[in-house]
């Protein structure tokens, strides 16, 4: 098995701020390394990788029909325009 | 700090295209404040979207956020003129819908007992994954389901509220982790902590085979659990 210098619970702790690009650089080296040999945190990684590239484009939640139309009424109706 | 303008010969044409945006948005502003306010709707009418996803990541319920983001809206006309414009105009129009909903929530009887989780204190033990399904794809017809978005919508709805927030504000809206922690009035350190929960959260929720909703790779998921 290949070295593995940071145990899977600290990676935990650090993916979202590896994904985030918040670590030093001596932390990403020792993630990507255990990346390498860990199919578990790599399965994490890409999980949460996931979940930020679906909701990240803006088609999760969406305003209600109609929203637009009855926004400009009220506004219309109180800023007198 | 590089200077993004129309002459500079090394920006790039998106890059200008947010200057321009940015250039009309402040004459915009400088107009609405200065008598049109017809205009308010074309200023605020990009941000309708974050407005309301602001408001329902904390009221959980469509029309009481429609109500709150129309508030925000008059609230933001209001005091147009105490926009101080070393803020983004959407980071600050976020802020007025936090604090909008944030009231609505005190206010409102139904949302008594969910405040209890509105403390910004983190009292939960360390979250660990559950599940390490291998989910290195995701579909391009998956994107486009009407279940997909439901699943999604559950999912984010099941978090503490504490956590859907830090998790909308950065996953969602974008904002950065201070712009974050300035939106919602906590420390950038439990900004971080409250994401990295949410976001696993989120993905044990939502990893393959949990609700059928996923299917790649033509085979049902095999589920490693190291326990």
């Amino acid at each position: 098995m290949a070295a593995i210098e940071i145990s899977c619970v600290e990676v935990w702790r650090e993916v979202s701020n590896y994904i985030d690009d918040a670590v030093d650089r001596e932390l990403r080296e020792r993630m990507e390394e255990h990346f390498r040999g860990c199919e578990h945190c790599v399965a994490v990684l890409d999980g949460m990788r996931n979940i930020v590239r679906l909701v990240g484009d803006g088609r999760a939640f969406d305003t209600p029909a109609g929203f637009s139309d009855r926004l400009k009424a009220v506004l219309a109706r109180n800023l007198g325009s | 700090m590089h200077e993004v303008g129309l002459s500079a010969i090394s920006t790039s044409p998106a890059q200008i295209q947010i200057a321009r945006t940015l250039d009309q948005e402040i004459a915009l502003i400088e107009r609405v404040c200065a008598g049109e306010t017809q205009l308010f709707y074309e200023l605020i009418s990009p941000y309708e979207r974050s407005v309301y996803v602001a408001a329902i990541s904390i009221l959980q319920n469509e029309a009481d956020a429609e109500e709150v983001a129309q508030d925000a809206f008059l609230n933001a006309f209001a005091h147009l003129n105490s926009f101080r414009r070393e803020a983004k105009f959407s980071t600050w129009l976020i802020q007025i819908a936090v604090n909008e909903a944030r009231t609505k929530r005190r206010r409102d009887r139904k949302f008594l007992y969910k405040s209890i989780d509105e403390q910004g204190q983190d009292e939960e033990g360390e979250y660990f994954p559950k599940d390490f399904a291998d989910w290195r794809e995701i579909p391009s017809e998956a994107l486009q389901r009407a279940e997909l978005c439901r699943a999604l919508q559950n999912a984010i709805a099941s978090l503490k509220p504490a956590y859907r927030e830090v998790f909308v504000m950065r996953d969602m809206e974008h904002l950065s982790v201070a712009e974050t922690a300035d939106v919602l009035q906590i420390s950038q350190a439990l900004v971080k902590t409250q994401l990295l929960r949410a976001r696993l959260k989120l993905r044990d929720a939502l990893a393959p085979g949990i609700d059928g909703v996923w299917n790649i790779r033509d085979g049902p998921w095999k589920k490693v659990r190291p326990w």
